[in-house]
């Protein structure tokens, strides 16, 4: 290959595909470090777990123009408030439930899984659920008994009943409203919630 | 069948070739059962839920595409080589393993399906996590099979010759392999693991996945129709450039909406947009290899199918992922009929594509090494296969993108994401007929899979034995 041809030779080209994958993966590495330390329990974006003891709730922000989590005063879960440790106890056995039962594989949770069932991300949050003060309890009684308490709106589609015990049901919903509080950047699109009343 | 002609790597590599195509078959079969679902909710309603049978769809999709792809590199590894496969043995144990491990993950999904809130449901029935379901026992099953294999594939090029593919293969299987290691673990927060979790399926599927088919690629066209070494090297490089350079970051566009800092719009937005550039890369490449040169196919089937595999690369990962992904638009698309359009066409023509054109090129020389061209006996036969699931894949993956759009008007668009808003658009009259257009063409895809078995069967079995390469 003369030397006019260098761009199109062999030798260019692998010199080029060792060096654009190495540098993307290291800017890769960094933007994990980064990212990682940013989505840790606890941050701006993702927070505690013990956020279950609080009011979550939806508010409009002018500057980046979506809707964002906002926290607030004391709303504890089932009515009893929890310590730091016990809430996280709470959560993990509604993640482990979750993945458990095999909920991803109607549902999405943070937009990814499967399109059979409604979006989680901030079931929590959503309509369908009346009111805050009856929210709670028509979560777990949905979740014992979906095909009793079927939510599917004029359709045939019903949740299968999936043996969940009543500290399962009550860790997914503790679950779903933690998921809520999450800083998702405005997904899913200008979601509707459920009526808030003014504190 | 005459497996005396086969190299110890060939003999290996038709046990993963009929794994991998009864899995194809199982994967259409429970397609269609959940295609089924989304009509007729009742069907097999707290038998075989949809969950399960979708879970059984796309893993076996995984595995079989998996089982296509080692098969395939054992296929090529003695002829790129020079030099005998160092591990027969070791192979067929990896063989064995792997499928026994499949064959029990299955039983238990199907049977077992769900467990309890605890770690053990998690490590002994099923992960729960999308694609990558598989319980922690088999993920270190898979691992150690993968180790086994890259071993096998690296001594045995190491022991042979170098050349460019090869090096690009087994540095692709070492990441390839070692990517997966990012889904092992437990997180309760969402946003970690599902960060991890994208490591795996974007890294595989977007990245290292693309790269191994590219090598195929390379491989399959030097043998079908005799494409020049050099260019076809060349070529590889390019598309490694291409294909990390924007996939590698490309990854951001699943950090979009899960908690992940603001940073990944942009990123994941420009990097992703740059995804479809190496899939244009291997178009022209394919088409200017083919156009240029005095054309003469050796195997018509496996040319055929090696072609859909570049229109169906570049159109179902290319064309249909750009569709959705700056974040502007993928607000409103993310979680919708419009990934699973997506999905569809770019796991066909990306990876069903070149598996089956591997198939052929095995069957070619499992039948004396005849030549598969204008006179091969029954031809309309893999011909058949081959409109059958083109058409289905295009058929259905046009249905899936009306009702995507449905689904982001009304459910996204109009009623503010919420649950009621998501029963609006499933019961939108077009989002309905999209659901039966998809299931027809399904349909058509299955009798195209089970086409393509019968000719895998029988092609070339009549012919003149003299008819050879």
């Amino acid at each position: 290959m003369n030397r006019e041809n260098y761009w199109a030779s062999q030798t260019f080209w692998k010199k080029c595909a060792i060096w654009v994958t190495a540098v993307m993966f290291v800017i890769l590495i960094f933007l994990t470090f980064d990212s990682v330390s940013k989505i840790t329990a606890g941050t701006e974006r993702v927070p505690e777990y013990s956020v279950i003891n609080k009011k979550v709730f939806y508010k409009y922000s002018e500057a980046r123009d979506i809707l964002v989590p906002e926290i607030c005063c004391e709303a504890p879960l089932f009515g009893k408030k929890l310590s730091n440790d016990e809430a996280a106890d709470l959560i993990d056995l509604g993640k482990l439930t979750i993945q458990a039962k095999n909920c991803m594989n109607c549902h999405t949770l943070l937009g990814n899984g499967a399109y059979y069932a409604p979006d989680l991300t901030k079931a929590w949050l959503d309509q369908g659920w009346i009111n805050e003060s009856i929210r709670e309890n028509l979560m777990v009684d949905f979740l014992l008994d979906p095909e009793a308490n079927a939510r599917s709106f004029g359709t045939n589609r019903k949740m299968p009943n999936l043996d969940l015990t009543e500290d399962e049901a009550k860790a997914v919903v503790a679950y779903l409203k933690w998921m809520s509080a999450i800083d998702t950047n405005g997904f899913p699109a200008w979601f509707k919630p459920i009526y808030q009343e003014e504190e | 069948m005459a497996f005396a002609n086969l190299n110890l790597g060939q003999k290996v590599s038709v046990k993963y070739f009929i794994g991998a195509m009864v899995l194809f078959i199982a994967q259409m079969v429970f397609g269609l059962l959940a295609g089924i679902q989304f009509i007729q909710p009742e069907f097999l309603y707290q038998i075989l839920d949809f969950n399960v049978t979708r879970m059984v769809h796309i893993n076996a999709m995984i595995i079989w595409l998996l089982f296509g792809f080692l098969g395939s590199v054992y296929w090529l590894v003695e002829d790129e080589s020079g030099t005998s496969l160092v591990g027969y043995k070791l192979a067929n144990i990896g063989f064995w393993v792997l499928s026994i491990a499949v064959t029990i993950v299955v039983l238990v999904y199907l049977f077992v399906q769900v467990g309890s809130g605890t770690q053990a449901s998690l490590w002994l029935i099923n992960e729960g996590r999308e694609y990558i379901e598989a319980p922690r026992w088999a993920d270190i099953g898979i691992v150690l099979v993968m180790l086994a294999f890259f071993y096998n594939i690296a001594a045995t090029f190491m022991k042979g010759k170098w050349s460019g593919i090869s090096g690009v293969l087994v540095l692709d299987l070492l990441a390839l392999a070692g990517i997966y290691l990012a889904g092992m673990f437990y997180s309760p927060n969402i946003s970690m693991d599902q960060f991890w979790w994208w490591w795996v399926v974007h890294l595989w599927v977007e990245a290292t996945w693309e790269v191994l088919v590219a090598c195929i690629m390379a491989w399959g066209l030097m043998k079908t129709i005799n494409a020049r070494r050099e260019i076809v090297t060349t070529w590889l490089y390019v598309e490694v450039a291409l294909m990390f350079g924007s996939g590698i970051l490309g990854l951001g566009h699943h950090y979009f909406w899960i908690g992940t800092p603001e940073y990944w719009l942009t990123i994941g937005g420009f990097f992703s947009a740059l995804e479809p550039v190496p899939l244009v890369a291997m178009l022209v490449h394919a088409v200017y290899d083919t156009g240029t040169k005095n054309l003469k196919v050796s195997n018509h089937p496996a040319f055929a199918w090696f072609i859909a595999h570049v229109f169906g690369n570049f159109l179902g990962a290319g064309v249909w992922g750009f569709f959705q992904t700056l974040p502007q638009i993928n607000l409103y698309t993310h979680g919708t009929q419009w990934s699973a359009s997506h999905g569809h066409l770019a796991f066909f023509g990306a990876y069903v594509t070149i598996n089956v054109a591997m198939f052929y090129m095995a069957i070619q020389k499992i039948r004396g090494g005849q030549i598969f061209g204008s006179a091969l006996v029954n031809k309309y036969r893999w011909k058949t296969s081959l409109a059958l699931l083109n058409i289905g894949a295009m058929g259905m993956t046009i249905a899936l993108l009306v009702a995507g759009y449905q689904q982001a008007f009304i459910e996204r668009a109009v009623e503010g994401s919420t649950w009621s808003g998501f029963f609006e658009a499933q019961t939108n009259l077009t989002f309905i007929a999209s659901m039966n257009w998809r299931l027809l063409f399904g349909v058509l895809m299955t009798i195209g899979t089970f086409v393509l078995a019968w000719d895998l069967l029988t092609i070339g079995k009549t012919n003149d034995s003299k008819n050879t390469t």
